[in-house]
């Protein structure tokens, strides 16, 4: 214990003092530059867990949201722009990626005890999975959606007369946000049992 | 060995018939020239030979203009005046009680559909919609803007009873 002690000392004083054969601006230039690469390095860490090929290194998401995805126009459409996991599920904004990926740490517990590792696993956790993502988009009002989709940018005349009647009216007065009304467009439903009434068999 | 041989002869006769009928047969049925119209209903490939790719046609346009078509008899199921391509309809989840519920006609402003749904086989009403209903596109189809293949010949109710009292007066 006094050993342990008389080290922590022995460093406290190393840091206390003023360096003697280094200068100052040798150490402020050296601290900015190992500051730039760590800080770089860290931001490209965190990018490469922002890859689909990250992503979908799982088998569990490469088996199940992935496959599903394929089907739906965010992955094939007419005019080739597609969106990766992350655009969806992880917000853009840096702060709130931060708190994302720190929970992401208890998908990775799940990972690791197999939580959803088959097929029967991820249908029975299928609702859970999905209303977590349902109240976070709701919370941050559809903010990943928007990120792509831009309200102001709808021409309703584009629209067909359904999409432009709820559009211009529910969704422009901020009655409802996009994922109250398109659930389910990026991967199956599961059973809307409790959910939404009448839209799935008992 | 007398089996053996009856056996020989009804070979024999078989493969006489069979040699005599293909002679006659494309004289009389004439199914090459039918498969040559160019308009084949049967099989959209037309008559392009099996080892040959054809080019598939442009896939139609889903009629998407909310309008409700006449109904040509009363218990026609309505088309479906809207594109539903992806809408989820398995045994999870029906997207299109997700508007046309009884519940949800005041946000969504799509028709509710009817009682009979909510039926069952012995006409007692359900909570929900009864499961031999579930599947909506059993009935219900959606349109396309398209040439017709073949040409439509329904007459409907309402023609044949004008037909009818037509012939009453002569």
């Amino acid at each position: 214990m006094k050993k342990i002690f008389n080290l922590l000392k022995l460093g406290w004083t190393i840091l206390s003092k003023p360096a003697v054969h280094l200068s100052l601006g040798f150490l402020t230039i050296s601290g900015f530059i190992a500051g730039v690469i760590f800080w770089g390095g860290f931001n490209t860490a965190m990018e490469l867990t922002n890859t689909e090929e990250f992503c979908t290194s799982c088998h569990e998401m490469r088996d199940n949201p992935f496959m599903e995805l394929q089907t739906t126009i965010h992955y094939s459409n007419r005019s080739g722009v597609r969106a990766i996991c992350s655009d969806c599920h992880v917000p853009h904004n840096w702060t709130d990626k931060i708190a994302r990926k720190m929970q992401a740490s208890k998908e990775v517990c799940g990972m690791i005890f197999g939580t959803i590792d088959t097929r029967e696993k991820f249908e029975a956790h299928r609702l859970q999975l999905a209303q977590n993502e349902w109240t976070r988009l709701k919370a941050n009002d559809s903010l990943e959606c928007r990120n792509c989709h831009q309200f102001d940018s709808m021409d309703f005349t584009r629209q067909s007369k359904r999409a432009a009647a709820q559009h211009s009216s529910a969704l422009a007065n901020g009655e409802k946000t996009c994922i109250d009304c398109h659930k389910g467009i990026a991967h199956k439903l599961p059973n809307m049992e409790g959910v939404r009434e009448g839209t799935s068999p008992h | 060995m007398k089996n053996t041989f009856i056996n020989k002869v009804s070979t024999f006769c078989m493969t006489a018939v069979l040699a005599a009928s293909s002679i006659v047969l494309p004289s009389t049925v004439s199914a090459e020239t039918v498969m040559d119209d160019a308009p084949q209903v049967a099989t959209l490939r037309g008559t392009a030979p099996m080892n040959v790719e054809v080019t598939p046609p442009i896939i139609d346009k889903v009629e998407n203009n909310d309008l409700k078509r006449k109904r040509d008899y009363p218990q026609q199921p309505p088309t479906i005046p809207h594109d539903i391509s992806k809408y989820q309809l398995d045994k999870n989840f029906n997207k299109c009680m997700d508007c046309h519920a009884r519940k949800f006609a005041d946000e969504s402003q799509a028709p509710a559909v009817s009682v009979t749904h909510y039926m069952n086989r012995d006409g007692e009403f359900l909570g929900e919609v009864s499961p031999r209903r579930y599947f909506c596109t059993q009935c219900h189809v959606h349109q396309l803007e398209s040439e017709p293949l073949v040409e439509n010949e329904f007459v409907d109710m309402n023609k044949l009873i004008q037909q009818s009292h037509a012939r009453d007066k002569n």
